[in-house]
């Protein structure tokens, strides 16, 4: 894996992260649960037709400012300067993955002219009472990883300390990002994005992991009937809730056929 | 120094078996569990035992707030308090630790009835405004971690402003949005009842204390002896910001047994203490930390902290054990003090007779220095005769050995309260022939 360029985009006066890689038709990823503090070779498959724009959000490793988020408003708009300050907007495709599924969503909802494609990975903003999301949350550190992934490895790589970083941060950053999901989410899950599925137009694709312990598969049928634009679901494979680490190659190939 | 009888209000039937078949005590304990009938005993024996206390002479009575919890059954503090302000001895101090206010929106609710409970004593309220537990408020009332505490600092500027204020106010907060704020009743005590603040070993929150001139409870299951480290910074913090060292700044809570001879206080207070230790403080860790609940100083603290202790070669050197408080007390609990000899050797509960119950108290009050001790003399499963013959003997035997404790310092955040003669007189007569 070869390093991606890195600038910042200023989200209600606070930093976050922007990583840039690849050549091609520019394509957003907002991260999913416990965000991105390394790159990650879903991103390297995708960044082989694309010019792979990641901006953090706030909270999320490379981010901050989540503590000036009140309201799911203040969040869309947060969210909206992110992907605006990135160049997504503009009719540039955007992929999300859990929670940052639900906050593309809700670009699509907002600003349906601005995104030409929707590519959403067991993406969060649901809650049913009858099939509901899994508490992400109330676990121990060691469990975390075997309910987000069919290999708990993956996790542990992504979160594993890298040599000569500053030990007291990094734990920080990590909890942060837990944190700042929390912020957005707490308890359920749910946004109310149900309401707002309907403003969704562009052409959507609905990814799950055919093992994901976290969202239920009913929640991808709301999401298929709720959106007002042209719907494809894809099951991957062998893949827990996090699809993109479990299954980088299946996700990335999946995006690039539809897009 | 202050005596003041603390009662959790635990479900005292919990059965043999509960730490093997339950993951937790708190937020998803099996309903199964709960009689209310038995529970109906067990509530009026704890009002029985906190009127015992306050006709013993105790300084104040103390209750606080639980959700979802099998050794606290008190959701509602403010409903005990009210019985107590009627029936208790009217001479006591009435304590709530407290009313977690981030919890309710708007905190007008919390600003009327500790208003009300103050009107109804005479001005003897203590309000206790503690953030309040992971697992009461973030899983049991579901109020979002990460916001907690704006919360939490929101809701107090809004009931001190609704206690004080004498117009009729509007409050534009980031959480709370009221046109009118106008609380009728307002608070016997002026300004407003003294404040105290339950919290765990936050930097913090020692200095918030500090500069609202609050006063700082360290509410510790884990006795004297974990509580050496918090309490040593609570009070370098207050040299630091040139506080002085009056000790009715703090308050300590201490779980004690007495009885006539040692051998009948390792007999008595054994069933109690490993029920306590035991199925009490089984809380599942997945609810100890959600994240935002602790601040990124706290977490500093305790990340830095841990590492020096790895420098130092083992977990004795943490000195902050509140870092992570839900955790590392779990942590403790598995590994060393479900046994009654480990819990006394720890100092989780001090037993003895009422000399050797007042020689220990002499020390660890001064050591640790504080002037507001809290005692859990009802713990566990503990009966109401027990709870009472603990009670009396401290009342009776230890209370006058501690007479001259910090008797030179003045307790400016005691209630203040209407003078005796001016204040009503519940009619007992008609309450003792309604009872009959």
């Amino acid at each position: 894996m070869t390093v991606p360029a890195v600038s910042h985009v200023d989200v209600y006066g606070e930093p976050c992260r922007v990583w840039t890689k690849g050549t091609g038709p520019r394509i957003g990823f907002l991260a999913g649960f416990g965000g991105l503090p390394k790159w990650i070779p879903f991103l390297d498959h995708l960044a082989e037709n694309f010019e792979v724009v990641v901006p953090s959000i706030p909270g999320f490793p490379g981010g901050l400012g989540h503590t000036n988020c009140d309201t799911h408003l203040d969040w869309v708009m947060a969210i909206g300067d992110l992907v605006r300050g990135a160049g997504l907007l503009g009719g540039a495709p955007l992929i999300g993955s859990g929670p940052g599924g639900a906050l593309a969503a809700d670009m699509a909802a907002f600003w349906p002219s601005e995104i030409s494609h929707l590519a959403l990975i067991s993406p969060w903003g649901l809650f049913a009472e009858d099939d509901p999301m899994t508490d992400p949350w109330a676990r121990r550190p060691h469990e975390v990883g075997p309910l987000m992934l069919e290999t708990p490895d993956h996790w542990n790589e992504l979160k594993a300390e890298p040599e000569g970083v500053n030990s007291v941060e990094w734990p920080i950053e990590q909890a942060r990002a837990l944190e700042a999901s929390a912020r957005i989410f707490w308890p359920l899950g749910n946004t109310g994005l149900a309401n707002r599925l309907g403003h969704i137009t562009c052409p959507t694709l609905l990814i799950r992991g055919d093992a994901d312990r976290v969202i239920p598969a009913s929640y991808m049928e709301t999401f298929r009937e709720g959106i007002k634009g042209e719907t494809t679901v894809k099951e991957i494979t062998g893949s827990g809730h996090l699809a993109e680490l479990d299954q980088p190659q299946a996700v990335a190939d999946a995006i690039r056929e539809f897009i | 120094m202050k005596h003041c009888w603390f009662h959790l209000m635990p479900y005292t039937e919990l059965p043999d078996d509960f730490r093997d078949n339950n993951p937790s005590v708190w937020v998803d304990i099996d309903s199964n569990l709960f009689d209310p009938e038995r529970a109906h005993h067990m509530y009026n024996d704890f009002l029985d035992e906190m009127e015992f206390a306050a006709d013993m002479g105790f300084d104040a009575i103390c209750v606080n707030e639980h959700h979802s919890n099998g050794y606290g059954l008190m959701p509602s503090p403010n409903i005990m308090l009210a019985s107590l302000a009627r029936r208790a001895n009217p001479d006591t101090a009435l304590c709530v630790l407290g009313n977690s206010i981030a919890l309710y929106n708007p905190p007008t609710r919390v600003a009327e009835e500790m208003a009300m409970l103050d009107c109804i004593s005479g001005g003897r309220l203590i309000s206790g405004f503690p953030v309040g537990s992971p697992m009461d408020t973030c899983y049991a009332y579901g109020q979002n971690p990460s916001q907690l505490r704006e919360r939490y600092a929101e809701a107090h500027d809004f009931i001190v402003k609704a206690w004080t204020e004498p117009e009729p106010f509007s409050f534009s907060g980031r959480f709370n949005q009221q046109r009118y704020v106008n609380i009728w009743p307002r608070p016997v005590q002026k300004p407003h009842p003294p404040i105290w603040v339950p919290g765990g070993g936050s930097v913090e929150t020692w200095r918030w204390c500090a500069e609202m001139d609050y006063v700082y409870c360290y509410l510790s299951y884990y006795g004297y002896k974990a509580a050496q480290a918090t309490m040593q910074g609570f009070w370098d913090e207050m040299d630091r910001l040139g506080k002085d060292r009056n000790p009715y700044r703090a308050g300590f809570l201490q779980f004690v047994g007495i009885a006539e001879t040692e051998e009948q206080a390792w007999e008595l207070y054994r069933e109690p203490a490993e029920y306590f230790y035991d199925r009490c403080l089984r809380v599942s860790a997945r609810y100890a930390n959600p994240p935002g609940y602790v601040t990124e100083a706290t977490q500093r603290a305790g990340v830095e902290s841990q590492i020096a202790a790895a420098a130092a070669g083992g977990p004795d050197g943490v000195a902050n054990t509140s870092a992570r408080p839900g955790i590392q007390k779990t942590s403790l609990i598995d590994k060393s003090a479900r046994e009654f000899e480990a819990i006394v050797e720890n100092g989780y509960v001090i037993i003895g007779t009422p000399d050797q119950v007042a020689e220990k108290l002499r020390e660890v009050v001064k050591d640790l220095r504080f002037g507001h001790l809290m005692l859990l003399q009802q713990f566990g499963n503990m009966s109401k005769d027990l709870a009472n013959y603990n009670t009396r003997l401290y009342a009776e035997q230890v209370m006058p050995q501690l007479a001259d404790v910090w008797e030179d310092w003045e307790d400016h955040w005691w209630p203040q309260p209407m003078a005796n003669a001016e204040r009503a007189t519940p009619d007992r007569a008609i309450m003792a022939a309604a009872a009959e």
